[in-house]
C-alpha cells in the first residue's frame, strides 16, 4: 500500500491504526472484513499498521488502537497497559471490551474455584473475574455492540480523521423500530430491551423479529423502572428478564440491584 | 553446511486467536519443535449452567465470530435433540443454506486473506490490491454474496438473529431468494477463477498420516447431523460423541484436546473429503481431481449423477461403486491440502445452495416455528462447521433450564494434530535442507492450513 495518499491532489492525513483482541470471539474486528463492499474504501482512509488477524507485518508506531475483548488474565492486563501507552486514542470496539460482554457472565456465580472446576475439572488453570477495558485503563472512545455495527464503525473512524466529535444517540432502540415500522415484539409474547437499550444499531434484532438483548448497554434516559412494569404486564418472567439484563454486562448496576430487592423481599 | 535455527514465534499472525510456534534445530538435529495454545479460556461450559435453554444458542453463537451460525445452529440441534423435536422439512433446508454460506464465507476468508498471502509471496491481503486486483474483487464477490445471503437467512451474518429452537423468526424474502440463486449461479465463474489461482499455487509436498473424523455420509456429503465416521474404520452414533473426542489436558495448551485410535487426529474440510469424497456433486469432484485431491480409489469408483438432493429427500444414489473410508490409498495426508479441500467445499456447497433455493421455491412458505415442548433429558449435536465437526450435548431440566454443557471444538480437536505435524515438519525441513526462512515460513503455513480458530477451541 501507497502510505502517502492524495485526493484530487491534496494530501490526506492518514492515521496509524493497530488492532487488539483481549479475550473474545474476533468476531468484531472480522466485522470489518465482513463489509466487503466499502472494505477498500475503508482501508483507504487510514493506515493499518497492526491487524494480527488479517497480516503478518506489526508495527508498535500507532495513533489509534481499537481493542476488543474483556480482561481475563494478568497477562492481558499488562498488553492492554502497553497499548495505552503507545496510543494516542484507545477504542472499546464491542461489548466485551465496552462491558466485559458475554464472558461477564461467569462472575455472576461469584466462585472462580467452581467456574474452573466445571469446565477444566482438576487441571490448573489462570483466570481472574472478568472486566471491562475501562476497569484498567482510559478509554477514549467506545463502540458498543455484539457485534458492532460495520456502518457505524465506519462513520466513528471517518469522524475521527476529520477530527470531528462524536456523538452516541441519547435514545433507545425502541425508537429506531418504531421508525422502522416494526412489529411490537411485546405484542408477539416476546420480551424485548428495545425501550432501554441504546440506539444505534437501527433495531438490528427487533427488526428480525428478535426481542433486544441489551447488548448496547442502557440509553442515558433509560427508564428501568418502567420496564420492570412493562416485562409484568405482558406477563415476561423476571428470570427471562434478568437473562437479557445481565447478558453483555452494560446493565450491571441494575442486575444487582434487582438482586438486592429479590433478597430482601425473601 | 548442516542446518542451525531457532524460531520463537509468538502470537502467530493470519489465525483466528492466539498460539505459538517454537522450532529449535542445533547442526541438523531437531531439538524443540512445539505448538502451543496460549489463548485465555472464557468458560462458555460454566456461563450456559442455570440458564433457560433459549439463551443455548444465543450464548453460544458467541464462542466464535467466523462460525457464529455454526455454533448457533448446533446449540439449536441439541436442545431440539433433547427436547425430541425434528425440524420441518423447510426449516431443515434453510438451516442448511445458511450452514453453506457460513462455509463459503469462512472458506473465502481463509483461502485469499489468511492462505493465500503465503503463496503469492507478500504479508497479508493489503499489496495483493494493487497487484492482484481483480484475484481481490473476486474473493470479496464471493464473500459478499455468502454474507448477504447470511443476512436473508440468518437475519445477520455475524451472530444471527432468526435462528431459534423450533425454526426461525423470520422467513427470507422469496423474490430476493430468486435473485440470490442468480449471483450463486454467477459465482460459478468466481470459482473457475479460483481454480486457476490454485493451480499457480506450490503446496509443500508433505505427509504424516493421521486419522480423520467427521460425520458419515450415506452417499452423500453430510453437514448436519448423523453417525461420526472415521478413517480407521470407527464408527458411532451422533450422541456417542464423547467416545469419538476422547477429551484430555495438557500443559502446553488452554484447550481441550482430542484423539481417537491414534495419538492425534484431524477435522475439517479434507477429514470431510476424505470420509465422504463419493458423496461430492461431480462437479466438486472434478475440481478434486485437477487439484490433485483425489482418493484413488474413490476415482475408480467412478462419477456419480448429482446425488446430494436426491440423497437428502430420501433417494439413494445409484451408479456409484461402494466407497469405504480407509481404502488403500483413499485417503489423503497431506495437511497443507486442506486448502484445497476448502476449495473443493466451496463448489459443493454453492451447487447445494442453488438446489435448495429451487427447493425452497418450488412450495409456499410453511410454518416457520414449531411449538417447543420442554422436557427433561439429554441434546447432542453433531455440525460439520468451517474447521470440522462441532459437538455440542446439552444436560436439560424439566423446566427447560441447563444443567450442564459440553462443547467439543473443531479447532480442539486439531491442535494435538498440529502439534504432531510441527514435530514431523521440522525433521522434513532438515532432511530436505531448507534455511531458517523457509523453515519458519512452512511452519506457519501449516498452522494456517488448518485454519485454526483458536479462541473458539478455548471458548
Amino acid at each position: 500500500m501507497t502510505k502517502n495518499k492524495t485526493f484530487l491532489g491534496v494530501p490526506v492525513a492518514r492515521p496509524k491504526v493497530g488492532f487488539f483482541e483481549l479475550s473474545s470471539c474476533e468476531g468484531c474486528q472480522l466485522q470489518l472484513l465482513n463489509n466487503e463492499a466499502t472494505l477498500l474504501d475503508f482501508l483507504s482512509l487510514v493506515e493499518i499498521v497492526r491487524f494480527r488477524e488479517g497480516m503478518k507485518e506489526a508495527s508498535d508506531e500507532y495513533e489509534i488502537a481499537f481493542v476488543e475483548g474483556s480482561v481475563t488474565r494478568a497477562d492481558e492486563e499488562e498488553r492492554l497497559k502497553n497499548i495505552r501507552e503507545k496510543a494516542r486514542i484507545v477504542v472499546a470496539l464491542g461489548s466485551c471490551a465496552c462491558f466485559g460482554g458475554v464472558n461477564q457472565l461467569k462472575n455472576r456465580f461469584h466462585d472462580l474455584e467452581w467456574v474452573k472446576k466445571e469446565v477444566y475439572g482438576s487441571f490448573p488453570i489462570e483466570t481472574q473475574e472478568v472486566k471491562p477495558l475501562s476497569a484498567v485503563i482510559k478509554v477514549d472512545l467506545e463502540i458498543y455492540g455484539c457485534p458492532i455495527k460495520k456502518e457505524e464503525v465506519e462513520r466513528i473512524v471517518t469522524a475521527l480523521v476529520l477530527g470531528e466529535e462524536i456523538h452516541h444517540p441519547q435514545y433507545p432502540v425502541c425508537m429506531e423500530c418504531k421508525a422502522r415500522e416494526n412489529i411490537c415484539l411485546f405484542d408477539l409474547g416476546e420480551p424485548c430491551l428495545g425501550p432501554v437499550t441504546r440506539a444505534g444499531c437501527d433495531a438490528w434484532c427487533p427488526s428480525n423479529r428478535l426481542g433486544c438483548w441489551g447488548c448496547r448497554g442502557p440509553a442515558p434516559e433509560a427508564n428501568l423502572t418502567r420496564l420492570q412494569i412493562i416485562m409484568a404486564e405482558r406477563g415476561i418472567s423476571q428470570e427471562r428478564m434478568i437473562d437479557r439484563l445481565e447478558c453483555f454486562g452494560g446493565f450491571a448496576g441494575f442486575v444487582a440491584d434487582i438482586r438486592v430487592k429479590k433478597e430482601e423481599a425473601k | 553446511m548442516k542446518i542451525s535455527c531457532d524460531i520463537d514465534i509468538k502470537h502467530l499472525t493470519r489465525v483466528e486467536g492466539h498460539g505459538n510456534i517454537r522450532i529449535v534445530i542445533e547442526d541438523g538435529q531437531v531439538r524443540e519443535a512445539r505448538w502451543e495454545v496460549v489463548e485465555t479460556p472464557r468458560f462458555f461450559e460454566a456461563i450456559l449452567v442455570g440458564k433457560h435453554f433459549e439463551n443455548a444458542p444465543y450464548l453460544c453463537g458467541r464462542i466464535c465470530g467466523i462460525c457464529s451460525i455454526g455454533h448457533t445452529l448446533a446449540s439449536i440441534r441439541a436442545v431440539e435433540n433433547g427436547f425430541g423435536i425434528t425440524p420441518t422439512v423447510q426449516t431443515g433446508r434453510l438451516r442448511l443454506l445458511l450452514k453453506h454460506m457460513e462455509t463459503l464465507q469462512s472458506h473465502i476468508l481463509h483461502i485469499y486473506f489468511l492462505a493465500a498471502p503465503d503463496y503469492l509471496g507478500v504479508g497479508s491481503v493489503l499489496p495483493l490490491t494493487q497487484s492482484h486486483p481483480a484475484v481481490v474483487q473476486q474473493a470479496l464477490r464471493l464473500k459478499l454474496l455468502a454474507n448477504d445471503i447470511c443476512d436473508e437467512v440468518g437475519g445477520r451474518r455475524l451472530h444471527p438473529t432468526r435462528t431459534v429452537v423450533g425454526g426461525f423468526t423470520m422467513l427470507p424474502d422469496r423474490y430476493r431468494l430468486g435473485q440470490f440463486r442468480q449471483r450463486l449461479q454467477a459465482s460459478l465463474a468466481d470459482l473457475d477463477a479460483s481454480v486457476e489461482l490454485f493451480r499457480t499455487f506450490s503446496i509443500p509436498d508433505f505427509q504424516r498420516e493421521t486419522e480423520f473424523v467427521s460425520l458419515k455420509g450415506n452417499g452423500d456429503y453430510p453437514f448436519i447431523g448423523g453417525d461420526l465416521i472415521s478413517t480407521d474404520g470407527v464408527v458411532k452414533k451422533e450422541q456417542e460423541y464423547a467416545a469419538m473426542t476422547n477429551e484430555y489436558m495438557a500443559e502446553w495448551s488452554t484447550s481441550k484436546l482430542s484423539r481417537l485410535s491414534r495419538k492425534s487426529l484431524a477435522v475439517g474440510a479434507l477429514a470431510r473429503i476424505n470420509n465422504n469424497f463419493a458423496g461430492l456433486l461431480p462437479e466438486a469432484k472434478v475440481i478434486a481431481e485437477e487439484l490433485g485431491l483425489v482418493p484413488v480409489t474413490a476415482r475408480d469408483a467412478g462419477h456419480g449423477r448429482p446425488s446430494v438432493v436426491r440423497a437428502r429427500d430420501g433417494e439413494r444414489a445409484t451408479g456409484l461403486i461402494p466407497w469405504e473410508p480407509g481404502m488403500a490409498g483413499a485417503v489423503n495426508h497431506n495437511p497443507f491440502m486442506n486448502v484445497v479441500a476448502q476449495l473443493v467445499e466451496c463448489v459443493q456447497v454453492v451447487l447445494e445452495s442453488i438446489q435448495l433455493i429451487d427447493d425452497l421455491l418450488a412450495v409456499p412458505w410453511q410454518e416457520l416455528r414449531q411449538t417447543v415442548a420442554v422436557r427433561e433429558g439429554i441434546g447432542v449435536a453433531a455440525v460439520e462447521v468451517p474447521r470440522g465437526i462441532l459437538y455440542h450435548c446439552l444436560h436439560l431440566d424439566a423446566a427447560g433450564r441447563i444443567v450442564k454443557a459440553d462443547c467439543v471444538i473443531p479447532t480442539s480437536q486439531n491442535h494435538a494434530n498440529i502439534r504432531h505435524d510441527i514435530e514431523d515438519l521440522a525433521v522434513f525441513c532438515v532432511n530436505q535442507g531448507k534455511t531458517d526462512k523457509e523453515i519458519e515460513l512452512l511452519a506457519e503455513m501449516l498452522v494456517r492450513a488448518y485454519d485454526p480458530c483458536i479462541s473458539c477451541s478455548v471458548h
